[in-house]
């Protein structure tokens, strides 16, 4: 058994307002961000778990998106493994 | 942690406030906390369940009632007065309104904006499922009286069966004189005269 | 011994050492450095404070507790305090306002009484400077998202722009709590052979150091600051609210203490000396959250959502039961033995002792030389004569009424709830704010105020004048004050001047407390509050609480009715020193507030309740910022009704619509109660206004503005 370190990367499905994102980009364009054309907010979380295989450390990751940590009505996710 | 409700419970009501502090996403915690699956029970059995605010949002996380609530259009937390229209009285918390009345509930939330696919938002609207909606004072459902950006300037929503409410203002802050406003009390008249007759 | 770098000046190292009888080690100078720090010791101030008249018939608890308390009648107290967190809001306006909510609630919550209304006090620089959106926005949604989570109403408050806020916002946070008055949790009832236990979140490095932090001037490098600054946990919060209610109905603790500044060490030593009582603590019993704490870090920590409680040995499994309810950590971190000795043990190794009095109460005060400004008489000279009339009168209300100050806060209320627990009568946005209890007729009402113009100018009438307005505004609503709390915002008590006036300003206030017989039952003092950009304006904040006997007495604003009668009553010739008006035609403070007058201060207040108990009239606005004129524009926009204002002036027209100062308020009354009325404000300069009527506002010939296009809160219907 290992401790793997977990990444998941949360974020609203597209077609899904992100009215958080909209905000942060009208403040960076009154701070002169003039180049920037789009901003997403999500959430970033990470995850230790013990497991015997990278691939049951990413099961049980997607076990607990789908248990809790993601809402699949509105948002999607990914989940990058690394080892300890 | 308690994992049963009362034989012969009646109504279950899941009221607002900041469960888990609002952490991971608005209900989402609450939504799986042990007691939750004897209130699912209930529900499904044809038991009285009301939501209000955060408890509209465990609702929607437990996929009791359709759609989700996200962030307001504009991300803040707002809390104030708001008109609504009673949209259908063929519920057992709307049965003493009068259909198209405009009532005053309070509200008071960050997290109202009532989403869900579109095909999903026809099939709730064809069987009538949308109960309250955001409005201004002559009834009329604008975007300037939708405080929240909900689609449809939907405000509150009952389950196929009807027995499952979720409404995101707050009836029971207008239900005394003292407070401001009793638009509400006409709701738990409702409530009780169901369960009146139900006992019958 | 460089004590220097703990902070600890030469006459604070003597004294130590004196008490000690040995050199202090270095554990225990840094614990001397934050207990000593003048945030957490007010060595600056604690004798000026003494001035306070603090007793009265309806104080239950003075200063010098976790809060002050006064009887609601029926064996009900109040609870309440108002608390700065000014310099951690200046670094991280987020999370310095947030803790600094908080940590007041805590307060409230250490005597037994659950809280059930904050207020919030923010001072704010020009909103053209640079930094003012980002803190103002900040500290705003820290305020809201914490109050909002917690579960406790923000039902009012007080918001205020200035320059000299540029770089020094301030956040003074409130709150108010109800308890029976047989319930109430004492810090004097320890006895030896009681367990110190720790409820609530972990213990980690948050705020090391904060109190001393307060204590300094913000240096350019405030980024580097940024370790000192707590981060608040609302959720933990509440369920910290929960249980310690829930011990105390039970009746499972002898004592319960906050941990804010200076954390465990302020809290334990405190218990120790108020109770007369040693105790030995042992730091490694302490829940951590971070690896490798040192004992000095742990004192000092302040972390936030942790109280202390002292324990009887057989209650204790009850005690941990119920924490473990509300899945709070919970651990037995000591005991209290019989003396005064105070011991902090690491590891079974003795690693700071001391007398238990000596931190909390031990500190030398400091006695600053004061002197008089030189240019304080030249800030006086204001010739009114010299002063342009208004060429458009209009214009000039609705750009008083959009005047940062004076407008409405909409924006920030809205952000808070306001109601959440049900018990809000009257909100944000109104004169007062009101909150019914529920089973009982009595509602309690309370009001935030400050006026740092009048301050600036004469310290002392300024003062006077900032308690006063509290004190109208509670009388006009048919609220009986019964106590306030008060927050002292000033720059650095190094400077003679500056020292001069804060003093000046407590004489003030003092003098205000004793005409009014409304008591100082608790307050807070934040110093310091200047940088290289300069010294904030001397602001103190006053917290008042008053009591109405039942809904029927209690006189709102806003409620003309068409054909009411208006009336001024309070005296026809105010002044425009340090008024919102000369401020927004100057620029510039400058002018001499009114003298301070008791008798009448005092006659007011008299006649106001009484026309409020006798349901005399139909509406009242105590005339407060921008003068008359913008009491009768707010009456107009929440009444939804306009008004013919037509007077005799006895003085210049603008001095009597926008002048400031003196105990003054508007009246609505209906035509068949004018005589009673007239009876009842007999021997009191009274002065007939005009008529309610129609949908505009016409003030004498030369203000003629329709109602609804009066800047106001939106209307609903």
């Amino acid at each position: 058994m290992t401790a793997w370190h977990v990444h998941v990367y949360i974020q609203l499905k597209d077609g899904v307002l992100d009215t958080q994102g909209k905000a942060v980009e009208r403040s960076l364009h009154s701070l002169g961000h003039d180049s920037l054309q789009a901003v997403k907010i999500g959430k970033y979380v990470q995850l230790w778990i013990n497991a015997d295989s990278e691939q049951s450390a990413r099961q049980q990751a997607v076990r607990m998106c789908d248990d809790l940590l993601v809402n699949g009505i509105i948002e999607q996710f990914s989940v990058e493994v690394e080892g300890e | 942690m308690a994992r049963e409700i009362p034989d012969g419970t009646d109504l279950v009501i899941l009221p607002g406030g900041f469960s888990y502090g609002d952490y991971l996403r608005c209900g989402a915690m609450a939504a799986r906390s042990p007691v939750m699956q004897a209130v699912i029970d209930h529900g499904r059995r044809g038991g009285l369940l009301l939501g209000i605010c955060n408890g509209f949002q465990v609702l929607t996380e437990t996929r009791l009632l359709p759609g989700a609530l996200l962030t307001n259009r504009i991300p803040a937390f707002i809390c104030r007065p708001c008109l609504l229209r009673v949209e259908s009285t063929a519920t057992p918390f709307t049965s003493m309104y009068a259909e198209g009345q405009v009532v005053q509930f309070p509200i008071a939330h960050a997290d109202g904006r009532y989403t869900l696919p579109d095909d999903e938002l026809k099939a709730l609207e064809d069987r009538g499922g949308v109960v309250f909606r955001y409005c201004d004072g002559a009834g009329n459902v604008t975007e300037e009286s939708n405080p929240n950006g909900a689609m449809n300037g939907i405000a509150g929503i009952v389950n196929e069966g009807g027995n499952i409410l979720g409404l995101m203002p707050h009836p029971e802050r207008a239900s005394e004189a003292i407070l401001g406003g009793v638009d509400g009390c006409a709701f738990w008249r409702s409530i009780f005269s169901t369960l009146q007759e139900r006992r019958v | 011994m460089d004590f220097r770098r703990y902070g600890i000046r030469e006459e604070e190292y003597l004294a130590a050492r004196e008490a000690l009888g040995r050199e202090p080690n270095e554990c225990e100078l840094r614990i001397l450095g934050v207990m000593w720090s003048e945030h957490c010791s007010y060595k600056s101030t604690k004798h000026l404070l003494k001035l306070f008249p603090n007793k009265g018939d309806k104080v239950v608890l003075g200063p010098g507790e976790n809060a002050g308390i006064v009887d609601l009648g029926d064996g009900l107290g109040a609870a309440f305090k108002v608390e700065s967190h000014n310099h951690p809001s200046a670094v991280a306006p987020y999370q310095g306002a947030a803790t600094g909510v908080g940590g007041i609630i805590r307060d409230i919550l250490a005597l037994g009484a659950r809280p059930v209304a904050s207020m919030d006090g923010l001072f704010f620089g020009a909103p053209g400077h640079g930094k003012t959106a980002m803190l103002s926005s900040g500290i705003v949604r820290g305020v809201g998202d914490y109050g909002n989570a917690v579960g406790v109403p923000t039902v009012g408050g007080k918001t205020v722009y200035d320059p000299s806020y540029n770089e020094n916002p301030l956040l003074n946070a409130f709150n108010l709590g109800l308890v029976r008055l047989d319930e109430i949790v004492s810090s004097q009832t320890a006895k030896p052979g009681q367990l110190v236990v720790l409820l609530g979140s972990k213990t980690g490095r948050d705020g090391i150091a904060g109190a001393a932090f307060a204590s300094a001037e913000l240096s350019d490098d405030a980024k580097a600051d940024r370790p000192s600054i707590q981060i608040g946990d609302p959720f933990a919060e509440k369920l910290l609210i929960e249980a310690c209610l829930e011990l105390q109905a039970k009746r499972l603790i002898v004592s319960m203490q906050d941990m804010g500044a200076a954390g465990i060490t302020s809290s334990s030593s405190e218990v120790a000396a108020k109770s007369g009582v040693g105790m030995v603590l042992a730091f490694d019993k302490v829940p951590l959250r971070a690896a490798d704490m040192e004992p000095w870090e742990i004192a000092l920590s302040e972390s936030q959502e942790r109280m202390l409680l002292i324990v009887e040995p057989r209650h204790l499994e009850e005690v941990m039961a119920v924490a473990e309810r509300w899945e709070l950590d919970c651990a037995v971190i000591g005991e209290t033995t019989e003396g005064d000795g105070y011991s902090i043990l690491f590891h079974g190794e003795e690693v700071a002792s001391f007398p238990a009095s000596l931190v909390g109460d031990g500190c030398p005060p400091i006695h600053w030389p004061a002197r008089k400004p030189d240019n304080l008489e030249k800030g006086w000279e204001l010739d009114v004569e010299t002063l342009p009339l208004p060429e458009d009168w209009n214009e000039t209300l609705l750009s008083l009424l959009s005047e940062p100050s004076l407008a409405s806060k909409e924006w920030i209320y809205d952000q808070y709830d306001s109601m959440v627990q049900t018990n809000t009568v009257r909100g944000p946005g109104h004169p007062v704010s009101v909150l019914r209890i529920k089973g009982r007729e009595t509602l309690v009402a309370m009001v935030l105020d400050a006026d740092p113009w009048k301050c600036a100018l004469d310290p002392f009438r300024g003062g006077a004048e900032a308690v006063a307005r509290t004190v109208r505004a509670l009388a006009v609503a048919g609220a009986e004050p019964l106590g306030l709390t008060d927050c002292l915002n000033f720059p650095s008590p190094e400077n003679p001047e500056q020292y001069w006036v804060m003093m000046e300003c407590i004489k003030g206030m003092a003098a205000c407390c004793e005409a009014l017989q409304c008591p100082v039952v608790s307050g807070n003092v934040s110093l310091y509050n200047e940088s290289a950009a300069g010294a904030i304006l001397p602001t103190p904040v006053i917290g008042t609480v008053g009591v109405i006997p039942s809904v029927g007495q209690f006189l709102p604003s806003g409620r003309w009715h068409d054909g009411d009668v208006l009336f001024q009553v309070g005296p026809c010739i105010p002044s425009l020193a340090g008024s919102q008006y000369l401020l927004m035609r100057e620029g510039r403070n400058r002018g001499r507030p009114l003298e301070f007058l008791p008798d009448v201060e005092a006659g007011f207040v008299r006649r106001a309740l009484k026309t409020a108990r006798d349901g005399v009239a139909s509406s009242g606005r105590a005339v407060a910022g921008g003068g008359l004129a913008v009491a009768i524009a707010r009456e107009a926009t929440e009444s939804g009704l306009g008004a013919v204002v037509s007077f005799e002036i006895p003085t210049r027209r603008d001095v009597l619509l926008f002048g400031e100062g003196g105990a003054r308020a508007l009246y609505s009354v209906p035509m068949a109660k004018v005589p009673l009325f007239k009876s009842l404000w007999r021997g009191f300069p009274l002065l007939e206004l005009g008529r309610v009527q129609g949908a505009e506002l016409e003030i004498n010939g030369v203000i003629s503005v329709p109602v609804d296009t009066l800047p106001s809160p939106r209307r609903i219907r």
